[in-house]
């Protein structure tokens, strides 16, 4: 598949969204609402639960999977709020020593005149500053599409892992051909010099794990649940100092 | 025109501290913008002006107050008092074989005397010694990629372990994409310093020039303690014309501009800036003086 193709496949009608990661994954998922600022931003969904019998905070940017439901979740384009809440939520986990998970599918966070107003820079700023801070372990796995600012507000963790179809990248490919070549049918070679398939950003360290997709399968649920349980019980051994200066190291090689 | 040239043009009586020692003046030649010519045309009005009249109102339009765009070297003269550059042997290549990212580099270069689009060191406003970054809009419109994140980083991280305040003067249209996800991850690895640096409890201002917008505005161009904004500044997430495409309707006049802002509570204070260099120096003096 060329990067295109694989462009395309992350956003493919039918992939599963984060609302189904959760129910595959986490047992007992209790949603909570709400920035307490502004107010709750449906493109965010986010709550606890358990993971392989353990206490986590799921966050996911949730695209919404027919036309209602879309609309809903404003396509998985979040505001300002949606990156207040996800903090919030944070903040809470990391004082019950909560791991958090993130789950990330987004072309990017909206532009409108409201999230403009609210601050969206701001939100996101924050967002990358405070979970890239938190003292409790990060794991965010990118289910879709990794769009830009939108995503790295909620992709500052100890691991970002992806599944094989998605991308991850600084702008999406319509953009760059469009800014740089003024040109939108030049998509496809754009797609290709972003760099943005899983495994051009596993060469480049900007992830740590591709995962087979499988035809998103049981078996495909199963064994991501069975590593990222596994990956948070290994981290939680760890002082919640070195791994924030781990972090800081995953980071600071860029 | 040298950067010891510049600082004549904008105080007529340069007090650098720093002048004369060994790395306090960089060697590069510092500007393009005002060249050495007796007039020059405003941008905005089209009037021309008395390049010596333009320099002395601080890149100031005198026919219709248009801020002229400041290289980051001329930025720094202005607001500092004493400089001495850090950081100048940073710089990095097409990382990911983008094309013609590589001869843009060199072009880019070679015609504005820059690595990249940030000029980092230690100086003094006010009496208060500080670190500073500055952007340069020269360099594709101080666009981030990895030299600049680099080197904001390095800055942040210098003045922790120094325990100095850093004064940014942020001037971006935001990551550049030519370097792709790197460009992303300099996001992340700037708001990791200016986050440590904010732990050791020292002061950062970061002053919001037009532009500042994506991926700089949305990390370390709103992590500061003080947002300060120049007058007028165009400052946002998206930009004006992608917002237009999205929602399909006009922006209203002001949109997004320091104003604009400071009103929806997201700039501590607007600056002229003619006043820039004394409102540092007061918040500086006031955070930072020894007791």
């Amino acid at each position: 598949m060329n990067a295109y193709d694989i462009v395309l496949k992350s956003r493919e009608k039918g992939r599963p969204t984060a609302a189904k990661y959760i129910k595959k994954l986490i047992d007992g998922f209790i949603e909570l609402h709400g920035d307490r600022r502004f107010s709750d931003d449906a493109a965010i969904i986010a709550g606890v639960g358990y993971l392989g019998g353990k206490p986590v905070t799921v966050i996911g940017i949730e695209k919404g999977e027919d036309t209602n439901s879309k609309i809903e979740h404003n396509f998985g384009c979040a505001h300002p709020e949606g990156y207040r809440k996800a903090v919030r939520l944070m903040k809470e986990a990391e004082k019950f020593h909560r791991p958090v998970l993130c789950l990330v599918d987004t072309s990017g966070a909206y532009c409108g005149i409201g999230a403009e107003e609210r601050g969206q820079s701001e939100a996101i700023a924050m967002s990358i500053l405070d979970m890239i801070r938190l003292k409790t372990p990060t794991l965010t796995v990118i289910i879709g599409e990794g769009g830009s600012g939108g995503a790295l507000g909620l992709s500052a963790a100890d691991e970002v892992w992806i599944t094989e179809a998605s991308t991850y990248s600084v702008i999406s490919p319509e953009g760059c051909a469009s800014i740089l070549w003024k040109d939108s049918a030049k998509v496809a070679q754009a797609s290709e010099c972003l760099k943005l398939t899983a495994q051009d950003l596993l060469s480049l360290h900007a992830v740590e794990r591709v995962i087979e997709e499988k035809g998103f399968s049981d078996e495909f649920f199963d064994g991501l649940k069975a590593d990222a349980a596994q990956f948070f019980a290994e981290k939680s051994k760890i002082p919640a100092d070195e791994l924030v200066e781990a972090r800081y190291k995953r980071f600071r090689k860029f | 025109m040298n950067f010891e040239d510049l600082k004549k043009f904008f105080f007529k009586k340069p007090k650098n501290a720093l002048e004369g020692t060994e790395d306090s003046a960089p060697q590069k030649p510092a500007e393009a913008a005002i060249p050495d010519k007796l007039a020059e045309k405003c941008e905005k009005c089209g009037k021309i002006i008395l390049s010596d009249e333009m320099r002395e109102n601080f890149g100031v339009c005198p026919k219709c107050g248009h801020y002229k765009k400041l290289s980051a070297r001329e930025r720094i003269a202005m607001c500092t008092d004493t400089f001495c550059e850090l950081f100048s042997e940073e710089t990095g290549g097409n990382i990911l074989d983008f094309p013609g990212y590589g001869e843009k580099l060199e072009s880019l270069r070679e015609k504005t005397g820059e690595q990249d689009g940030a000029v980092c060191g230690e100086a003094e406003i006010g009496g208060v010694k500080c670190a500073v970054f500055s952007m340069d809009y020269r360099f594709m419109m101080g666009s981030m990629g990895h030299t600049v994140g680099e080197k904001i980083t390095k800055t942040f991280e210098y003045a922790t372990e120094k325990r100095l305040p850093v004064v940014g003067f942020v001037l971006s249209g935001g990551a550049r994409m030519q370097e792709g996800i790197v460009s992303l991850m300099q996001m992340a690895k700037t708001s990791a310093a200016v986050a440590k640096h904010s732990e050791a409890g020292l002061l950062y201002i970061s002053v919001l020039t037009d532009p500042t917008t994506g991926g700089v505005s949305a990390s370390f161009a709103f992590e500061s303690d003080i947002i300060m904004a120049e007058k007028g500044a165009l400052i946002g997430f998206a930009g004006p014309r992608v917002i237009e495409q999205t929602i399909r309707q006009k922006l209203p006049e002001g949109f997004q501009r320091s104003e604009f802002l400071q009103k929806k509570g997201f700039v501590d204070l607007i600056v002229e800036r003619r006043e820039m260099k004394e409102k540092l120096a007061a918040l500086l003096k006031l955070h930072c003086a020894e007791a």
